[in-house]
């Protein structure tokens, strides 16, 4: 086993993505992922890769456009405005299929907001971020150690499924230190006989692009991709199911939300209530069977966010009427904290979920 | 076992690396270790903390609200958090930079005038150090090995000058008695 270093979770974000065989950043700094930036351009240079701090977010979301066109494990990361900004662009990469990994060390708002963190993108993550009809895969890390392992398996999903994966952080995540091994396998990036690398003369040209003014054409791509989508919410939806089995009342939480949640699900436990904690890690595709599993013994169901309740809507969708479904949640770059997650775990088991 | 601990003072005076220390060791005594800063507005006023969370079981939330061991290097830090201390916890105060008494009466208090012990002892700035001695000390946790090899892993390569000074500065702090 390697040795277990303590780590960021940004850094560890920017380790990961190295050690996955990304040799291109592309980024424009803004508080809470910087580190990403300031460990890449560190390090690109001693490893024969390339890292560029561009003019705007913009113009990083396009250098990324660029060099996965030409077949290479690419990623940016920024924090909520900055993803805004890169919208458009992640819904070209999504109209011409390619694959990149981009990280959201989210932070509270609407507007530029604050620097502090938050989960109030999971919509615009989970529903694409940018126009049209398309989604990204997007994974939920909690830890320091699965910052490092959800950005290396980021790159693989990306690269099967010929899609854009988000990292989706928040700026505790992505501030704190933990150990973190980097021992684990990774896969070798499949072949891409669509990426723009010279024809050497000796086949077709390729061309990578998302304009297709004849509809018919556009419709079918967009068909296409949502097969792809179906296969993608059969085989990848995944989450960490804690203490479930016979709980009452189930938390739904992600990221810091579920650390947090963790904490008032052992004590909740401890005081003699049936609680538990499903920790989607995958938001996209959201974990439904999850939910489906626990419902037989379910009386209520709190989704526990950094938002004004935004995840809440694919629980309300995956428990389907079957219990009710609460939001708990702080918002503006505040965490709620264990003993407000806890008192409604008892305020819901008093009403015995009804 | 667990506990938390919550490093407090002004930007500069080291704390979020006294943390990192404290952190580092838990991690090379095969424990399970969170390190958070703070990076929000309250950096910005010239206030920095850590929180540490040392723990045999898996750390839930990284946060720190009720530490169990405060270590307060300013007078504002003291103000805000000696509240929020668990009840028979600890909070050791930087009593060269803090004039006034611990209020609680159900915690442990430890004054240690870390800045002046450390500027005696050539450098002030590394008074964090001492702090962080004279707390290993009392906690009974002072392993020469393993704080040796936890100050290697944070003392930066651009720093190694000064590995000898932080070793010598969490010494004077374990060997200082009130």
């Amino acid at each position: 086993m390697t040795e277990k270093v303590l780590m960021k979770g940004n850094e560890a974000i920017a380790e990961a993505a190295i050690r996955a065989g990304c040799r291109h950043y592309f980024g424009y700094p803004i508080t809470p992922q910087t580190e990403i930036a300031a460990y890449m351009a560190k390090r690109m240079p001693k490893i024969g890769g390339t890292f560029l701090q561009a003019e705007s977010e913009i113009a990083a979301i396009n250098m990324v456009y660029g060099v996965s066109a030409a077949g290479k494990r690419v990623m940016t990361s920024s924090s909520s405005p900055g993803i805004s900004l890169k919208g458009e662009g992640l819904s070209y990469l999504a109209g011409a299929d390619l694959p990149a990994v981009i990280v959201n060390a989210q932070r509270g708002g609407p507007g530029l907001g604050g620097i502090q963190p938050s989960q109030s993108d999971y919509f615009q993550a989970t529903r694409g971020g940018g126009h049209g009809d398309y989604h990204m895969i997007v994974l939920a890390p909690a830890s320091v150690q699965e910052m490092a392992e959800l950005t290396i398996r980021g790159f693989e999903l990306a690269d099967e499924y010929r899609m854009t994966a988000m990292i989706l952080a928040d700026g505790t995540t992505g501030q704190m230190m933990e150990p973190v091994s980097f021992d684990f396998e990774v896969k070798e990036p499949p072949a891409k006989p669509w990426a723009t690398t010279g024809t050497k003369m000796a086949r077709p040209h390729n061309i990578v692009n998302s304009l297709y003014l004849v509809p018919e054409e556009l419709e079918q791509g967009n068909l296409d991709r949502y097969a792809r989508y179906e296969l993608i919410k059969e085989k990848e939806a995944k989450a960490e199911m804690y203490l479930t089995d016979d709980a009452e009342i189930v938390i739904a939480a992600f990221g810091i939300a579920a650390r947090v949640s963790r904490n008032a699900v052992d004590e909740a436990r401890a005081n003699g209530i049936k609680a538990g904690l499903i920790r989607p890690i995958t938001v996209w595709p959201f974990p439904d069977k999850a939910f489906k599993s626990v419902l037989p013994h379910t009386k209520a169901v709190l989704s526990v966010e950094l938002s004004m309740g935004q995840m809440i809507e694919d629980v309300l969708l995956a428990v389907n009427g079957q219990a009710p479904v609460t939001l708990v949640n702080r918002v503006g770059g505040m965490i709620p904290s264990p003993e407000q997650v806890y008192q409604a775990i008892v305020e819901a088991a008093k009403k015995g979920g009804n | 076992m667990k506990r938390e601990f919550l490093f407090s003072g002004f930007g500069g005076q080291g704390l979020l690396f006294s943390g990192k220390v404290l952190a580092y060791k838990g991690l090379i005594e095969d424990k399970n270790v969170s390190w958070l800063p703070s990076y929000g507005p309250e950096m910005r006023g010239g206030t920095a903390s850590c929180g540490v969370i040392i723990s045999d079981e898996p750390v839930g939330a990284p946060i720190v609200l009720h530490p169990d061991v405060l270590v307060a290097m300013n007078l504002p830090s003291l103000d805000r958090y000696e509240p929020a201390v668990k009840p028979g916890g600890l909070i050791l105060v930087d009593s060269s930079l803090i004039g006034r008494k611990v209020e609680r009466t159900d915690v442990s208090v430890l004054y240690v005038p870390a800045t002046r012990l450390a500027d005696e002892n050539g450098t002030s700035t590394l008074a964090n150090m001492v702090l962080v001695g004279r707390l290993l000390a009392e906690l009974g946790e002072y392993n020469e090995e393993t704080v040796d090899t936890a100050l290697q892993k944070c003392v930066s390569a651009r720093h190694q000058d000064l590995l000898e000074l932080n070793r010598k500065m969490m010494e004077i702090g374990k060997n200082y008695e009130e």
